[in-house]
């Protein structure tokens, strides 16, 4: 159980999140406290990540979440270090963007300076590295939890999901190509996810996850509650539920199995190819019970062979 | 006195005078007069409009208005829109048009924003209603064209057919095949938002040939360029077009017979579409471009140069939407062509950059107010604005009912001062006598809520991300705005005291929206407790919110008025806040 949490929103309390509650990596939670997405990768796209533990104070947080695109981050970042360090924040509130106070120039500003030590990275017809710049905030280490990226929060900035998702797939074409392929990864993908027996789908954002495990373990806590079958109770238990319950393991469960059709119309078990790949030809996901699954699988590695 | 001439009136006649009185408030006035006129007045009322389906039940609707013709009804919250609300939070049309099918057998018109709708839905649309003219399912979802087939093969008397910006599972074109041979009626079809790469285009063209009333058209992207010139030549009576995919190699021909079905639409105002432009296409608008009225290039992703070519085209233009590549440079030039714009809005290309990636900042809206002005509606997505420049727009634009501004960084300050931008909207709302709708950003204390609780007093809808200081903003928005029907705000450190302090304005609003702010749990249950007639919704997908202290501030809050008391087809993830203050789970 967590105890109460203060809200200041002058600066945010040093609390480290309550690893029960904030953990949850449901795409609603977006914002920059999604801290095991932004651990800095050190593997191949695709590959997981090691374990990390809950609250990472001083981490750097490279958000390379957005695996279709081509943003790496440049060390060259005006000599100092802008990374956010994803503190601790409150329980239920996701206010997480500290108040500026007046006069107090933020990143946004700073970002449109020439001179701001980003030019190699940098430039109007965006190279395909952008660099994750992120404000500074020397005097709250821990305190604020700004996102890496402005994609990460949630619904801002407010823009339809038909523009996104129309924007997202069919990206403008430019001089530049290399831009085109940077901007196919901009933003968001959302892709509906449905469950054989759930009342409703889910849509969540592939771009926040950057890798299988994560996508996955998401999707276990957003369905949990239709395996479980506990829709209806709550209390405690249902929170507690969830880990001794059989949390299904999608990748490699028994009982179910996540499935994609991808662009050609096919259905595919996740996880055979490449993450990036998979994130740029997913267009719907379904947790399908594993008796029906049976078949996808040999398809699934012909494609890939064609593929690679 | 004479009370007896009043009550003499037949009740025909009344029912008469009434037939002239279209608008909801008007109505309603009229039923308030007096017993007798609010009985003539329910049996004679053929519209109806409900901001919020929550708000009532399908079965009091009925019971008041038995002979209704036409229903809109709207669902979700406005931030649906921005994924804040979590799937499956509610929305269901499904009861609505089970209720109605059997207490209106005569109902012609369906307009629903923001629901969910299945094909059983629709399906049960078609059978029930014989003289179905009029459906418009805007933002909605959970519905396949399988559910339009039923629709199409069974609404003889279908007029309109509008789906704009749902999100349908396009199972292919063939839906549309599904209109008899015999069937004529159609007048408009926005199929747009559909996403399938395959289109019955035989069907397409058969239907339109034979629409001869057809003047609405707005197709998907799936129809290709080189298929727009017949499709035209079969409907020159078009005012409102669509296009599918403007891009193409460039063929001289196919240019040629393009711009030929174009020019022989002598009444087209209309144009939207656009997916994935060619530029050397565009010429072939020209000949329709000097009686274009609305032109929406939201979706033209080519650059300034060539839009202002085409722009200066089109001297009518009343309404324009159009990506930020038209930059600060390409206003200007769109303020000096388009004397009669009143509505502009331009969309970020790149919303999540980093970096700008195109020149357009304040300065661009700026030209466009003081060139402009008739206008009326803006919505503005930019990166950078000023104190000065906003106070520039309000006094050149008096007449703006809609002023939605969008500085893509939160809390970006004046660039050019550093400070808050209170001072600027404040000058919006103090100049701006009618202004209706606003959305603000940028760095924002309380005082720029001081002045909207000022001045704003036309306003019914208020968007609010990021901003503020305290309680004390909230406030004076919620004792200040007369006319507020609409609160949203998201990430605002406002917490209980203005919201309980205010409880009584909320029964006079729709609805109220708060998510990543300061409400506590025990706030939340207070109010449901105090306000019976409110339906205060918590939503929090981590887990019910009384495993959490009272003092914990909950996620998400939905508020809203409702005669129908609290629903019961919340998910999992919603709890309501119920008088007798036990946690209410569906």
């Amino acid at each position: 159980m967590s105890k109460p949490i203060e809200h200041d929103y002058i600066g945010l309390s040093e609390q480290p999140l309550p690893s029960m509650e904030k953990s949850s990596d449901t795409n609603d939670k977006k914002n920059g406290l999604r801290l095991k997405d932004t651990e800095l990768r050190l593997g191949l796209p695709g590959s997981d990540s090691p374990e990390r533990e809950d609250h990472v104070q001083n981490v750097l947080s490279l958000k390379s979440f957005v695996s279709g695109s081509k943003r790496g981050f440049s060390d060259a970042l005006d000599g100092g270090r802008k990374w956010v360090f994803p503190g601790g924040s409150g329980g239920g509130s996701e206010g997480l963007f500290s108040p500026r106070r007046s006069g107090n120039n933020n990143g946004g500003n700073d970002l449109s300076e020439p001179d701001s030590g980003l030019d190699g990275s940098v430039s109007k017809d965006g190279a395909a590295h952008k660099p994750l710049v992120v404000q500074e905030k020397k005097s709250h280490v821990g305190n604020t939890a700004p996102a890496s990226n402005r994609a990460q929060v949630v619904g801002w900035p407010p823009i339809r999901s038909f523009r996104k998702n129309t924007m997202a797939s069919h990206p403008p074409k430019n001089d530049d190509d290399d831009n085109a392929e940077a901007k196919l990864g901009s933003g968001c993908l959302y892709v509906k996810v449905s469950m054989d027996g759930a009342p409703y789908l889910r849509k969540v954002d592939l771009k926040i996850y950057g890798s299988y495990k994560e996508l996955s373990s998401a999707l276990e806590k957003m369905f949990s509650c239709f395996t479980i079958g506990q829709c209806g109770s709550h209390g405690v238990s249902s929170r507690d539920g969830l880990s001794e319950s059989r949390l299904i393991d999608l990748l490699h469960g028994s009982e179910y199995v996540l499935t994609y059709e991808d662009k050609d119309g096919d259905w595919m078990l996740v996880g055979d190819v490449p993450w990036e790949m998979f994130t740029n030809s997913c267009k719907r996901l379904r947790i399908m019970k594993s008796a029906e699954a049976i078949g996808l699988a040999p398809r699934a590695m012909e494609k890939c062979k064609n593929r690679i | 006195m004479q009370k007896k001439v009043a009550c003499s009136f037949p009740d025909e006649v009344l029912e008469h005078v009434f037939s002239f009185i279209q608008s909801d408030k008007d109505r309603n006035a009229v039923s308030m007069v007096c017993k007798s006129w609010y009985e003539i007045e329910r049996w004679c009322r053929r519209k109806i409009f409900i901001g919020n389906c929550y708000a009532v039940s399908p079965r009091m609707v009925i019971r008041r208005f038995p002979k209704v013709r036409s229903i809109e009804l709207k669902g979700k919250p406005h931030f649906a829109d921005f994924n804040l609300v979590p799937d499956g939070w509610g929305g269901y049309v499904l009861p609505w048009i089970a209720e109605m099918a059997g207490a209106y057998p005569w109902l012609e018109e369906i307009r629903l924003k923001r629901m969910v709708v299945t094909d059983e839905c629709l399906e049960l649309i078609a059978k029930s209603f014989k003289n179905f003219k009029v459906l418009v399912l805007f933002s909605c979802e959970g519905f396949s064209t399988d559910g339009l087939a039923a629709i199409a093969a069974s609404c003889m008397n279908l007029r309109e057919l509008d789906l704009r910006d749902s999100d349908v599972d396009d199972l292919g074109g063939h839906w549309l095949s599904h209109f008899p041979e015999t069937y004529t009626s159609l007048v408009s079809l926005n199929s747009s938002c559909l996403g399938s790469d395959e289109v019955s285009l035989s069907a397409l063209e058969r239907l339109v040939g034979r629409c001869t009333n057809l003047r609405t058209l707005r197709l998907n992207r799936a129809v290709p360029l080189d298929k727009i010139a017949n499709i035209l030549g079969r409907a020159p009576q078009l005012v409102d077009f669509g296009t599918g995919t403007y891009g193409a190699d460039l063929q001289s021909d196919v240019f040629s017979s393009l711009a030929g079905a174009f020019s022989s639409c002598k009444e087209l105002r209309s144009l939207s579409g656009f997916w994935d432009v060619v530029p050397a296409y565009l010429p072939a608008i020209y000949p329709v471009c000097s009686r274009l009225t609305s032109l929406n290039l939201s979706y033209v992703t080519i650059q300034s140069p060539d839009l202002v070519k085409l722009l200066r085209h089109c001297p009518s233009l009343q309404r324009l939407l159009v990506l930020d590549y038209i930059e600060d440079s390409g206003l200007e030039a769109l303020s000096s062509s388009c004397k009669d714009l009143q509505e502009l809005r331009v969309f970020p290309s790149d919303p999540f950059g980093e970096e700008p990636n195109v020149s357009l900042t304040e300065q661009g809206l700026v030209s466009v107010c003081l060139a402009c002005p008739k206008l009326q509606s803006v919505l503005y997505f930019c990166r950078r604005m000023s104190n000065v420049a906003l106070v520039t727009i309000a006094q050149n634009c008096p007449n703006l009912t809609r002023f939605r501004l969008c500085i893509i960084e939160p809390r970006t300050a004046d660039f050019l001062t550093l400070e808050p931008l209170d001072v600027g909207f404040g000058a919006i709302v103090e100049h701006c006598k009618d202004l209706r709708r606003l959305s603000l950003s940028g760095l924002l204390t309380d005082r720029v809520f001081e002045y909207i609780g000022r001045y704003a007093k036309k306003l019914e809808m208020l968007s609010v991300a990021f901003a503020g200081e305290s309680d004390l903003g909230l406030h004076h928005v919620l004792s200040g705005c007369e006319s507020l029907r609409k609160l949203e705000i998201r990430d605002c450190p406002f917490g209980d005291k203005a919201l309980l302090a205010n409880a009584a304005k909320l029964e006079t609003m729709r609805s109220l929206w708060m998510s990543s702010c300061a409400v506590s749990f025990g706030a939340c249950k207070l109010l449901g407790q105090k306000m019976p007639r409110l339906n205060v919704e918590v939503i929090d997908e981590s887990g019910p919110p009384d495993s959490r202290p009272d003092s914990c501030p909950v996620d998400k809050l939905y508020i809203y008025r409702s005669v129908a008391g609290p629903r019961f087809d919340m998910p999992p993830f919603v709890w309501t806040m119920d008088e007798d203050s036990a946690l209410q789970v569906s």
